[in-house]
């Protein structure tokens, strides 16, 4: 928390520089950068820990489960690689703001109910579409994908026209 | 010299992600009042960011297939479900104008100490769990209308990649020309100053009580 965080790059840079981490991806796993597999193995380990028989036997989980620790995949390394990364890029620019982030008109009550409800939103979607921002959007885009481009259309549209709705949530 | 290399080490997985949380926290990425001014018109960050790396890596991509260092089928490319991704994109947007974030971008709001996207990833984690519990009755639109595997552009349009890429380039530069003039009409792009400000204490809700952070 300094007084004076150094400017973002602007978006040209930024962008360079995410499709050359995207693109160094792909040549090494022949895959793109994803988050929301990771979430889906955070919430089925979290479901084994609270009802174990349950999410064993559960149709989405029960696969998981039955092949071992959930957790232990690539995707839990890059995505704490990704946590290290922003971290050490915010700190060397003095960009770290321990704060919960919010419009002037809402309380920080308020702001959590967001927090969690926009949360329950995005994580019931990136399941029923198999991936998120990252892994449909990003890497699915660069594969000039159509299932990438589709979702990238619903993904605007409806960002759009519910922030038309919520719009004094961010004021 | 075969690429990919299909590693999924954990060096790998590391490193790919290391770079990719410097570079959404360098856009700016971090802050939920930046992603969301997208919606705005406010900020158009976003888009800017993720038309360039799509770009980036595509032509990438296209380049390595071009110079033979890389066969045509050998990168995952996700297969469409029209009714189920079409879906859980408008979720996923709803979510983010509402959330503030999306799955990757909150982890890098957490790792810069926005303790919101700690609320935001719990609530995926519950979004994730009732997904899970609807599945069965959920698994006929999960499935319907599948394209055909791994469908890409060039065979939907019936076009020459480079053709595709090029149209995506001028896309991108009219997006980035006229989101330049959009935001300058609204006071915008949010600025590092700005985002990275003390947390104000809230006027109308009598939260003058509470100390700014």
């Amino acid at each position: 928390m300094t007084a004076n965080p150094r400017p973002f790059w602007s978006p040209l840079s930024a962008g360079i520089a995410l499709g050359l981490a995207l693109l160094l991806t792909f040549v090494i796993t022949g895959n793109g950068l994803g988050a929301s597999g990771f979430v889906t193995r955070l919430a089925a380990q979290v479901s084994a820990w609270i009802a174990p028989t349950a999410t064993a036997q559960n149709a989405y989980f029960g696969p998981f489960i039955q092949a071992g620790a959930p957790l232990a995949s690539w995707i839990t390394w890059e995505v704490i690689g990704v946590v290290i990364g922003a971290f050490l890029g915010s700190r060397s620019a003095g960009r770290i703001s321990v704060k919960v982030e919010r419009g002037r008109e809402v309380t920080r009550t308020q702001r959590f109910a967001y927090a969690f409800g926009g949360g329950l939103l995005v994580g019931f979607g990136s399941r029923l579409a198999r991936g998120c921002t990252s892994g449909l959007g990003l890497s699915g885009g660069a594969t000039l994908a159509v299932a990438g481009f589709v979702f990238l259309i619903g993904f605007f549209a409806a960002g759009f026209l519910v922030s038309m709705m919520f719009r004094r949530i961010w004021q | 010299m075969t690429i990919p290399f299909y590693d999924y080490g954990i060096p790998g997985g590391l490193l790919t992600g290391l770079l990719f949380g410097f570079a959404l926290e360098a856009a700016g990425f971090g802050s939920p009042r930046k992603l969301t001014g997208q919606f705005t018109l406010k900020d158009f960050s976003v888009f800017k960011v993720m038309f360039t790396a799509v770009l980036v890596a595509a032509i990438g991509l296209y380049l390595l297939r071009l110079a033979g260092l890389m066969t045509a089928q050998s990168v995952f490319v996700p297969t469409l479900y029209f009714w189920a991704i079409l879906a859980g994109g408008l979720l996923i947007g709803a979510g983010f104008a509402v959330g503030g974030y999306c799955p990757g971008t909150s982890l890098v709001g957490l790792a810069s100490g926005r303790i919101d996207a700690l609320v935001f990833v719990a609530g995926m984690v519950a979004g994730v769990i009732v997904f899970a519990q609807l599945f069965g009755p959920l698994t006929d639109f999960y499935f319907a209308a599948q394209g055909p595997e791994g469908q890409r552009l060039t065979d939907l349009l019936g076009m020459p990649e480079w053709l595709i890429l090029a149209v995506l380039v001028v896309v991108a530069a009219g997006g980035f020309a006229l989101g330049s003039r959009l935001e300058k009409a609204r006071g915008g792009p949010f600025t590092a100053e700005e985002v990275c400000a003390p947390e104000e204490p809230d006027g109308r809700a009598g939260y003058a009580s509470q100390p700014a952070e």
